[in-house]
């Protein structure tokens, strides 16, 4: 008896787990199309860019091409071009996020209270996150920067400053002001939506109990805030580490190698030489880089995105 | 003794309301000149946008002058031309764009389907997958993929850009629609699943009508980003599937003295994009966030 139930018992855990089995197999069917999709287009080149990193290979020599080892990243650790691309893609990044933060938080606790023509405000305000970054170089570089006919320029004059060549000599400052101009209102979307989730009570009841708007600020929005905060920059580094177009269209990475990224430069050993096996290696440090950085970001995005409405799902 | 009292109690009064009062016009004048402040601030952020389209309307005469013509005679001169000329980079970036959001659309929403409201086993891991693609930078799949269509014969075809911006999407729409099936209440699901519908039968009469404006949402922010991307076009197209970013490269340099032309262009390479975002402004914050913020 206790034998034949203990069988019983097993083929019925073992009918279940074959159930959950063929369910799970079901289950997968509608996920598979968009898995696929995604390994072979995003996954697949990039094992073949290690490959090619491995490689001497350059298009307009394809008959030289050979395996050449680790002899790509030797090259790239003594190259001090590659270097101050890794630094400047740090400083355009960070400067850029950082900046656009402070600016997006100013403009989200404005823009939280009531003002006359909020909706309107609100239109104007997202709108240079919309523009084309290709077009936006090309407004900033001519109408308002130019030496001579440029906005910034004709202003300052105003005021009895001297023309400046502003691309040439704050080649970077430029590049950082044009992606902060596009990245603020970003930021100001996240913050005044997480300005808006703060329960209303709770401030007035903080109000009632005296406290002024300054404490509140610091003991209970900005604590509030703070997952909102890191969410903005994690998003925000994540499109500005690739940052290209402006750098593309404004100062073609210069001068010198002032406003070569990462990105820039890849473009160029690759388009520019067709050196595919040291672009290659480029990509692949690039991407070992972000996977350092993408961990944390990955973490604290995971923290927002808890298993909530998942309940019962299961 | 008492009249004096009698004097200062109603003058003690009067300076007490008048001080609170004094408050009051302090308090609204503080916020009068916030709100000025704001707009200041905001128009100052939409000034470049303006004097974008603004300088579309000019002679190239009235376009790069010292100091700068605030007022002139309009005209649609650059806008037509700009048009004409930006003719084939503009429907090859509506083909593409819109292509592309069709496959984004038909593969993201059985994922997403398979991550939230019958979810499989590792949904999670899945779901992390998607993302961690997001962050891998293109810097670091272009080479293969530059090689791969150049031997297939892709490069500068509609296709490559269809495939590549499918693929770029893909993980921001699986994450948004996810977020908007799981707002769909579940009862209605069960019991359409109790009903015996098949898969599709749920998808096409039960779950996309419930969730039509967040697929429209999605589309919207795969269309801004598929739109407005650059760094593949550049490198991947040349004439025959050149979108309009490329377009705007040739203003780059030689064509960047005729002012009113550039900002004709600028600005009709912006429009589709500005239209969707300002269309889907109160969707817009949950697409960047992926459904994070709603």
């Amino acid at each position: 008896m206790a034998v034949l139930a203990n069988r019983r018992g097993d083929t019925a855990a073992e009918w279940a787990r074959a159930r959950d089995r063929r369910r799970n197999r079901r289950r997968r069917i509608p996920l598979l199309p968009a898995l696929l999709f995604t390994i072979v287009v995003t996954q697949i080149p990039f094992v073949l860019t290690i490959w090619y990193s491995l490689q001497s290979y350059n298009l307009y020599h394809p008959l030289t091409r050979h395996f050449a080892g680790l002899h790509n990243y030797t090259l790239l650790f003594t190259d001090a071009i590659f270097r101050t691309a890794l630094v400047n893609t740090v400083i355009l990044t960070l400067v850029p996020v950082l900046l656009s933060l402070l600016l997006g938080l100013g403009i989200a606790l404005l823009l939280d209270r009531k003002v006359f023509g909020r909706g309107v405000l609100r239109t104007l305000i997202i709108s240079p996150f919309l523009v084309m970054p290709a077009a936006a170089a090309l407004v900033w570089k001519f109408t308002l920067l130019d030496t001579e006919f440029g906005m910034l320029n004709y202003v300052l004059s105003l005021f009895g400053v001297h023309h400046t060549d502003w691309i040439n000599n704050y080649s970077k400052g430029t590049i950082i002001t044009v992606l902060t101009w596009q990245w603020t209102p970003f930021m100001v979307l996240i913050l005044l939506a997480g300005l808006q989730s703060q329960p209303a009570d709770v401030l007035e009841a903080a109000r009632v109990d005296g406290a002024g708007g300054w404490q509140i600020f610091r003991r209970m929005t900005l604590p509030h805030l703070r997952q909102y905060m890191e969410l903005g920059i994690v998003l925000g580094a994540i499109y500005l580490v690739q940052a290209f177009d402006a750098i593309f269209m404004i100062t073609s990475g210069g001068p010198g190698q002032q406003t070569t990224n990462a990105p820039y430069y890849l473009y160029e050993v690759a388009f520019r030489s067709f050196d595919i096996g040291r672009a290659s290696a480029m990509g692949v440090v690039v991407v070992v880089i972000t996977i350092v950085v993408a961990t944390f970001a990955l973490r604290t995005i995971s923290g927002l995105f808890s298993d909530e409405g998942m309940e019962g799902r299961l | 003794m008492s009249a004096p009292t009698l004097m200062r109690t109603p003058r003690a009064a009067g300076t007490g309301t008048r001080t609170a009062r004094s408050r009051m016009r302090l308090g609204s004048l503080r916020s009068a000149a916030l709100g000025l402040l704001t707009w200041v601030v905001v128009l100052l952020f939409f000034f470049p946008v303006l004097w974008m389209a603004l300088t579309g309307f000019k002679q190239e005469s009235d376009a790069a002058t010292t100091p700068p013509h605030f007022i002139f005679r309009p005209t649609l001169t650059q806008y037509s031309s700009a048009l004409s000329k930006a003719g084939p980079f503009l429907t090859h970036s509506v083909i593409i764009t819109l292509v592309a959001t069709l496959v984004v659309l038909a593969l993201a929403l059985p994922a997403a389907y398979a991550l939230s409201v019958a979810p499989v086993r590792k949904w999670r891991d899945v779901l992390f997958f998607f993302i961690s693609t997001k962050m891998l930078p293109v810097a670091g799949a272009i080479i293969p993929i530059y090689v791969i269509a150049r031997e297939l014969h892709l490069l500068d075809t509609l296709i490559v850009l269809i495939i590549l911006y499918a693929s770029l999407n893909l993980p921001i729409a699986v994450w948004m629609l996810r977020s908007f099936l799981l707002e769909v209440p579940m009862g209605i699901l069960e019991a359409a699943r109790v009903d015996g519908a098949s898969f599709l039968r749920q998808l096409r009469s039960v779950i996309m009508p419930l969730i039509t404006p967040g697929m429209a949402a999605t589309a919207l922010i795969c269309f801004i980003f598929a739109w407005n991307e650059f760094f593949l076009a550049v490198n991947l197209t040349t004439s025959n599937a050149a979108t309009v970013p490329v377009y705007l490269v040739s203003f780059q340099t030689g064509e960047g003295q005729f002012w009113a032309h550039l900002c004709a262009g600028a600005t009709l390479a912006c429009l589709p994009v500005l239209i969707a975002g300002w269309l889907a402004q109160d969707q817009l914050v949950r697409g960047l966030t992926m459904g994070a913020v709603k």
